[in-house]
């Protein structure tokens, strides 16, 4: 945690850590505690009185069908934005992994997704979908298919997953193919020479030392999905047709800036935080496993 | 390119008898995979290039059209026309790269220090003043909207650069990684510093610093995008259009959504937003490789 050879000084210190201590405590431990705080009050439509209600605005958050359906929603968009992302990813680091030339254009080629906002890419996925001009919507629509996910609750669904996976897929890919490089070839060689096929041995071999990649991955693609698809959501669905498409994260923007519905939106906010500290601490406990495997 | 040569790439030393075909796969796989990636991309390219009529026909055509010229020089000089009338691009570009610009920068200056202080100064408070740094990577914006928009308006930093920027400039993730970087410092250096007379902010100038800079240009590659990108925080804090950032502004433009949207401009801005960040990360590969993986440790 520390250096053994130090320098003595006091106040210096404190006054290099300042600013970013001051930002800290202003921007995010004070709107913290004040969200904390409000989860226990209640505030008439007015402003002008507020009561101490204990556990009252979770009591009715979780009594909520209207949120218990968001929470489900959100886990279910999760896990199909996660997988989405991380088996096509899986599919090209290992293919990127095995070609000799070219290798570098390819993984740039793959990479340029990371760089577009969430918000964006939720603008071009739209642009192909838009039922009355879409590219892509037109070929459903001429295949047969009755698409519209300005109407229909579970095409919008579709369209937000696939928006918000197309995106992730680049660091996913990022990170099996830094995974895969790093499993000596000496192995692979052994298993080839026993008479292995390239599929057995990527099952028997490479998937196994793999997992330490794939758990962080599968971490990191849900806190993706839970907090950084905002902006698809927002982009595209608001959150619509109806509530289809809204998340936890957009319902808190909702019940907050539109409905101004403080105490809920901050009971909702607390659910948020203990959500986040449950995978963060996932995430940070998982990296020491990795460190222990290499 | 690549794949014209695949009869020249040496064989895999697990070669056997479908040597060829598991040769050429991978890269058949891979095209299709950047063709799954670029599509969305050569769709807004080519709407980008029709008028508003070719795009409202559908299907619209899957080739370049000829008005790509006057419709990137109308959004960039004039901005968006018809029902909703936005600022002109360049401005937005000029929010978004001013804001990016601030983030990135202040991000790093303030992960430096606090993690200059923390590894190189012993006094009371360190491990606490680590902590609460650490948890901020609890606190994401998005659960504590209303809070932090309260903040922000009581400060009157409401329709302000500084609103935009300020409260995003706290990094943990900097400082771990400035603070992980700075353990691996050898001692040796520290006392001979010393030695010579050299105080702690000398030692930083002329050791520390230098010695980051790659650190510094992975972390900057990384944050720019993070900024550039900033969506929820900028559609809190500003209601005043000349502050969009591009990001914002395009998802303003769409409206409605419908036909009458003009199309080929929303399509153009969309690529003049993703143009900048994407260069990032062509142009600064080495970097920017370094700056996700190390970010993650």
């Amino acid at each position: 945690m520390q250096r053994r050879v130090i320098f003595p000084q006091r106040a210096l210190p404190l006054l290099l850590l300042a600013p970013q201590l001051l930002i800290t405590l202003v921007f995010f431990f004070w709107p913290g505690g004040q969200a904390l705080y409000m989860s226990v009050l209640q505030q008439d439509a007015f402003g002008t009185s507020v009561r101490f209600v204990g556990l009252e605005n979770f009591a009715q958050v979780f009594a909520d069908e209207d949120y218990l359906q968001a929470f489900w929603r959100t886990l279910y968009f999760s896990l199909a934005v996660t997988v989405l992302a991380m088996v096509p990813a899986l599919l090209l680091a290992a293919m990127a992994d095995r070609v000799v030339r070219g290798a570098t254009g390819y993984t740039t080629a793959m990479l340029v997704p990371y760089a577009i906002a969430p918000a964006v890419a939720g603008v071009l996925w739209y642009f192909m979908f838009n039922p009355s001009i879409g590219v892509l919507a037109w070929w459903l629509k001429a295949m047969g298919v009755d698409w519209n996910p300005t109407l229909d609750g579970s095409d919008a669904m579709w369209l937000v997953i696939f928006a918000s996976a197309w995106k992730q897929v680049a660091y996913n890919f990022l990170f099996f193919l830094a995974g895969l490089q790093s499993i000596p070839k000496s192995l692979l060689e052994a298993a080839a020479i026993d008479g292995a096929r390239p599929l057995r041995r990527f099952w028997t071999i490479v998937f196994p030392l793999l997992s330490p990649t794939t758990f962080f991955l599968l971490v990191v693609g849900v806190v993706y999905a839970f907090f950084d698809t905002f902006g698809v959501i927002s982009a595209i669905t608001q959150g619509g047709p109806a509530t289809a498409t809204e998340t936890l994260v957009y319902k808190v923007y909702k019940d907050g800036v539109h409905n101004l519905d403080l105490g809920s939106s901050a009971a909702q906010s607390v659910v948020l935080m203990v959500m986040v500290i449950g995978l963060t601490v996932l995430q940070f406990r998982f990296v020491e496993r990795r460190v222990h495997y290499n | 390119m690549a794949a014209a040569h695949t009869t020249l790439t040496p064989k895999s030393p697990a070669a056997e008898g479908s040597t060829t075909a598991w040769d050429v796969l991978p890269h058949l796989v891979l095209w299709l995979g950047i063709a799954l990636t670029a599509f969305p991309l050569y769709i807004a390219f080519v709407a980008s290039t029709l008028t508003p009529q070719d795009v409202a026909q559908a299907p619209m055509a899957l080739l370049p059209g000829g008005h790509g010229i006057e419709n990137y020089r109308e959004i960039l000089l004039q901005g968006m026309k018809g029902t909703y009338l936005s600022p002109p691009v360049w401005q937005m570009m000029w929010n978004s790269l001013l804001m990016a610009l601030i983030i990135t920068g202040g991000k790093i200056v303030l992960s430096i220090l606090s993690a200059y202080a923390i590894v190189f100064f012993d006094f009371p408070g360190r491990m606490l003043a680590f902590w609460l740094i650490f948890l901020t990577l609890m606190l994401p914006v998005e659960v504590r909207i209303m809070p932090t928009y309260a903040v922000v308006s009581d400060l009157g930093l409401i329709n302000s650069m500084a609103g935009l920027t300020v409260p995003l400039i706290a990094s943990a993730t900097g400082t771990l990684l400035f603070r992980q970087f700075f353990l691996t410092i050898p001692d040796e250096l520290v006392e001979a510093a010393r030695i010579d007379g050299a105080g702690p902010l000398r030692f930083f100038k002329d050791v520390v610093l230098p010695l980051s800079a790659t650190n510094i240009a992975a972390l900057s590659v990384i944050l720019f995008i993070y900024g550039w990108n900033q969506y929820l925080w900028p559609l809190l804090i500003t209601t005043d259009n000349r502050l969009d950032t591009i990001v914002v502004g395009i998802t303003k433009m769409i409206g409605t959504g419908d036909a009458a949207t003009h199309w080929p401009q929303v399509m153009g801005t969309t690529l003049l937003a993703v143009l900048p960040p994407a260069l990032v990360v062509v142009l600064m590969r080495r970097w920017f490789v370094k700056g996700l993986v190390d970010s993650e440790k």
